[in-house]
């Protein structure tokens, strides 16, 4: 098991306001920065990971600690010898912030959420940046990421995602019973590792079957 | 030797880690250890065998995940006795000539507890209670409470282990690099809250190696009265070659420890990747080391879930406006059980430099402690100051103590037989600074010789209690200098006596001195200075009043304890002297054009612009036209840009907050007409769901257009829905869910609400949810945002 507290990854304020629903810009006269510097004093950043042994066949795939059914996640690991599998939080602060906010203003409340949605993707992309460098040394390549409740692949598998990275011991995530991840700024993941030369995969969006997305780039 | 006499007298030796023992001998990864107790008994015994024999005293038995949470209890009842059997069978079969004891283990249940998770506090004293009953019954020596990274769900543990047993109990946390907890409590906060409480030994575990962990180490050793635990891991975990590996050798890592052994750490082992080797060369360096005596510690604290606010350094404030003591607004909060309104006075209270805030609902016709817990609950949900618990409720006093996530101020109790009899029991099981009023049946002594010979009766019954002298705290009552002149030199002359002869710390209400009298705030601001000049360890003042917080700032100032006057600076540039500031120009708000300044202010969003220009408005328009002519079409004007994709979600929000503003401001005007001026509308996230931000900019934009909206919160059951649709025989329902897994519930409730509400409209909304979606789970609309919530509720309210 590995356990980081990573550095901050840099701030992507295009996104913040995509996630707060400003569609093409719109940014005026929001406390953007203000949430950014409120943020700033509780995010508490953590990751806990383990690369595991896959084998994916059609629709059913075998990670070693838990076998799931899912023809989407297969395509995401076909060709992988072995996959990363991570939990990542922003912490609890960010959510007594937001929850802070809600009270006093329900505006500025929107925008924190924003900025911790924007936290925890840049944590999960600047986290997997890192680990495609190190492999790279080593002739390897990592595929992007793939979450529980992505197509086909159930929430239902957190649970054993969980059980497997001891995601509350570590980095103090925890799991409803209806599956809602508590701090609430947090992702599970599984990215393949396969082979440098077996070509990139396409851009994450463009392997989800779901077109009306609101936030399909 | 029982071990509560081992533990106060010797060093305790520890065991080391179990989970990699297990799996070298074959527990798969993700596989309950618990469950080897049963399957495998010889694998536990033997490594627990083998930690005996390298010297450890204290063997932590295999039940760290045994709760009911992850067991049914058919097999709880089976695993917990086995696992107790197993470490007495390794402690008789050990060749160890030294003592042995058995401990139950105790770790978190793998839930975040509410708000932030689902599980309710009670529960969670109520899974422990299982556990630890269980262990008890077994025989286990003691109970040790481990690797938690929670003070709420610590705080439930150890009132389980306290009410289910009598056994010792060690309660150890895991903290992060950064010297807190997961969830923020600083080592400070966690042994006030652990000590109050009657933890055995307090200390830390896992998470980093010994070295890291140094620093909190020290901080318990500071402050805690009783023994203090060191179980680290052996370093950092990294992977090598598919076998997880720790970066501190048995050798490295007993030095680490030692080190810290003799700077008065009395329990000591390891956690994660140390094993029985570690555990011999830790009893190898400490062979002859006497241990360190346990001081007890005489500083007065109260805590939060972060952090420790400490008496008898800078006077600490204790902000007073959580109390509807003579306060129309509040008590109208209070009926409404709008907890908006007081988190909202807590926070601006914060602001302003509060340290601790006093918390009183009592109000005639309230359910006092029902709505003392549900004070208390939200507002530790999102601030993080101390607070105190002011009821003379005894009822109401226990049952906020219980659920406060942290070590309280309890106002008050008093010399009257009657409440030493309701109030030092509370203190003392839950822990707790209490208030103690100078005051007993007689009444309040004339004298400074009478309130001091009352103090010195009180803290002899607390102390009878079990309750130490730094946890009573003072107050030798504010009278009124209109009704008597030397009011309030007695009142300064016990302060100072009580600090002097009893050596603990005093508090004070200031404002009742100038009861009577004309610009009160001033004299309260000198009689608050004169208090402190004496020694006042805190005062509950207004921490808003420009007086109270000048004189408080003055004072620090002066006495040394604001270094190179800076906050007092920073106060003063904030707070100009009344002619200063109105020698400021006026804002220019009366820009020419088509709009009025209170349109524009609710287009821009500009809060408290938009108050400013309603209050003006007021002077010469009437109230209902304000919101016909001016609120409602800048948020049509506002809602139409959204629609279009012109205005965003932030702005949007921006201008109803701004709205809202404008409208308390015309709503106080109305005095006691309806204000709401369209249907009721009952709104809530479904059972299951914490997840509300959605159903929260539904209801800032329904009260906008003037819904009576009834927000039942997050995570509610159907019935409870159900109820408050059938009692307000409400048109309209708005339900809310984020996740798939959530949906069910909110398609139960529509079931529910069809059978036993008909008449009810039902609206849903939320990430996953579709047009289609809403229509197959029966709902009656589909909300695709906020505006179309609005839009539809809107229609139903017409057609009514």
């Amino acid at each position: 098991m590995n356990v980081l507290s990573p550095a901050e990854p840099p701030v992507n304020r295009r996104e913040i306001l995509r996630y707060a629903g400003c569609r093409g810009g719109g940014a005026e006269g929001l406390p953007l920065e203000e949430c950014l510097r409120l943020s700033a004093g509780v995010l508490s950043y953590r990751v806990v990971w383990e690369t595991f042994p896959v084998s994916a066949q059609e629709d059913t795939v075998d990670l070693g600690f838990a076998r799931v059914r899912s023809a989407a996640l297969a395509r995401s690991l076909a060709g992988c010898g072995s996959a990363l599998v991570f939990a990542a939080t922003v912490g609890l602060g960010m959510d007594r912030l937001i929850a802070r906010y809600e009270r006093v203003s329900p505006s500025t409340a929107l925008l924190l959420h924003a900025v911790g949605t924007e936290r925890i993707e840049s944590l999960c992309d600047a986290f997997c940046r890192g680990q495609n460098t190190a492999l790279a040394e080593k002739g390897l390549a990592l595929r992007p990421r793939f979450s529980p409740g992505y197509g086909d692949l159930p929430l239902a598998f957190q649970r054993e995602i969980f059980r497997a990275l001891e995601c509350e011991k570590r980095i103090g995530l925890t799991l409803t019973d209806s599956l809602l991840m508590s701090p609430a700024k947090s992702v599970t993941a599984i990215a393949g590792i396969a082979s440098a030369c077996a070509g990139r995969e396409s851009a994450p969006c463009a392997q989800c079957g779901k077109a009306d997305c609101a936030y399909r780039g | 030797m029982d071990f509560r006499s081992f533990l106060k007298s010797r060093i305790v030796t520890l065991d080391g880690g179990m989970g990699s023992l297990l799996q070298a001998r074959g527990l798969r990864p993700g596989e309950a250890p618990e469950r080897w107790n049963l399957t495998h008994p010889d694998a536990v015994l033997a490594v627990q065998r083998a930690y005996y024999d390298a010297g450890s005293n204290l063997v932590i038995a295999n039940t760290f995940g045994a709760n009911p949470l992850r067991f049914s209890q058919e097999e709880l009842s089976r695993i917990i006795p086995a696992a107790i059997a197993v470490a007495r069978q390794a402690a008789a079969e050990s060749s160890g000539k030294q003592e042995k004891f058995v401990a139950l283990d105790v770790g978190p249940c793998g839930q975040l507890l509410a708000p932030y998770g689902t599980l309710g506090f009670e529960d969670a004293v109520r899974l422990f209670s299982q556990t630890v009953a269980l262990g008890a019954e077994a025989g286990a020596d003691c109970v040790f409470i481990e690797t938690m990274n929670d003070s709420y769900e610590t705080k439930a543990a150890l009132l389980a282990a306290k009410e289910s047993c009598s056994l010792p109990v060690i309660v150890s946390n895991a903290y992060g690099a950064d010297g807190k907890l997961m969830t923020g409590a600083s080592p400070e906060a966690m042994v006030a809250l652990l000590e109050g409480m009657g933890a055995d030994a307090v200390g830390v575990n896992c998470s980093l190696g010994p070295e890291a962990l140094a620093p909190v180490v020290r901080r318990y050793l500071a402050c805690a009265s009783v023994p203090v635990l060191l179980k680290p891991n052996a370093g950092l975990p990294r992977v090598e070659d598919g076998r997880t590996v720790y970066d501190i050798g048995p050798e490295a890592f007993a030095e680490a420890v030692f080190a810290l052994m003799r700077e008065g750490v009395r329990l000591c082992g390891g956690c994660c990747g140390t094993t029985p080797e570690y555990i011999a060369a830790l009893k190898d360096h400490t062979a002859g080391l006497e241990p360190v005596p346990v001081r007890p510690k005489e500083e007065t604290v109260v805590s939060s879930y972060t952090h420790a606010a400490v008496f008898g350094g800078r006077p600490l404030l204790i902000g007073e406006r959580i109390n509807p003591t003579g306060k129309k607004r509040f008590r109208q909060a209070l009926a409404e059980h709008d907890m908006g309104y007081l988190l909202s006075e807590g926070i601006r209270q914060q602001e302003a430099g509060a340290d601790i805030l006093d918390v009183n609902v009592g109000a005639p016709g309230v359910d006092e402690p029902a709505l003392l817990e549900d004070a208390v609950r939200e507002i530790q949900a999102v601030l993080d100051l101390p607070l105190c618990i002011d009821t003379s409720d005894p009822v109401a006093m226990e049952r906020a103590m219980r659920l406060y996530n942290g070590k309280p101020l309890v106002n008050s109790v008093n010399g009257k037989q009657e409440s030493l009899d309701a109030v030092l029991p509370l203190v003392a099981k839950y822990g707790g600074t209490v208030i103690a009023l100078t005051l007993d049946e007689d009444g309040i002594p004339p004298t400074a010789e009478g309130r001091v010979r009352i103090a010195r009766r009180i803290l002899d019954a607390a102390q009878a209690h079990g309750i130490c002298k730094k946890d009573v705290v003072f107050d030798t009552l504010t009278m009124t200098v209109s009704a008597a002149e030397d009011a309030a030199a007695v009142t300064l002359e016990s302060l100072s006596r009580i600090r002097r002869e009893l050596g603990c710390h005093t508090s004070l209400g200031v404002s009742n001195v100038s009861f009577g009298l004309p610009a009160r705030e001033r004299m309260n601001a000198a009689f608050f200075t004169l208090a402190l000049a004496r020694g006042l360890s805190a005062g509950i003042v207004n921490p808003l009043s420009t007086e109270m917080m000048g004189a408080y700032r003055s004072y620090c100032a002066l006495s040394g304890l604001d270094a190179h006057c800076g906050e007092y600076v920073v106060w003063s540039q904030a707070h100009p002297v009344a002619a200063a500031a109105a020698a400021k120009p006026v804002d220019a708000a009366a820009e020419t054009g088509d709009l009025s300044g209170l349109r524009r202010a609710i287009e821009r969003g500009l809060t408290a612009e938009a108050a400013r220009q309603a209050a003006e408005a007021l002077r010469s328009r009437e109230p209902l036209s304000l919101i016909g002519e001016e609120v409602i079409p800048a948020l049509n004007a506002v809602g139409e840009g959204f629609e279009r994709g012109r205005v965003f979600l932030p702005q949007l929000m921006m201008a109803a907050e701004a709205a809202g503003s404008a409208c308390a401001e015309i709503k106080a005007a109305l005095s006691a007409e309806k204000t709401a001026s369209r249907c009721d509308f009952v709104l809530a996230t479904v059972q299951g769901d914490i997840h509300d931000i959605g159903k929260n900019i539904v209801r800032l934009l329904l009260e906008n257009y003037g819904f009576a909206v009834h927000d039942l919160g997050k995570d509610v059951p159907p019935e409870d829905i159900v109820d408050a649709v059938v009692r307000l025989h409400a048109p309209l329902c708005g339900l809310s869910a984020l996740m798939t897994t959530t949906v069910p519930a909110m398609e139960e409730t529509i079931r529910r609400l069809r059978d036993k509400a008909p008449w009810c409209r039902i609206v849903v909304g939320g990430a996953v949810l579709t047009e289609e979606y809403a229509r197959t789970i029966g709902a009656d609309a589909y909300g695709r945002d906020a505006m179309a919530t609005v839009r539809y509720a809107e229609q139903v309210d017409a057609s009514l």
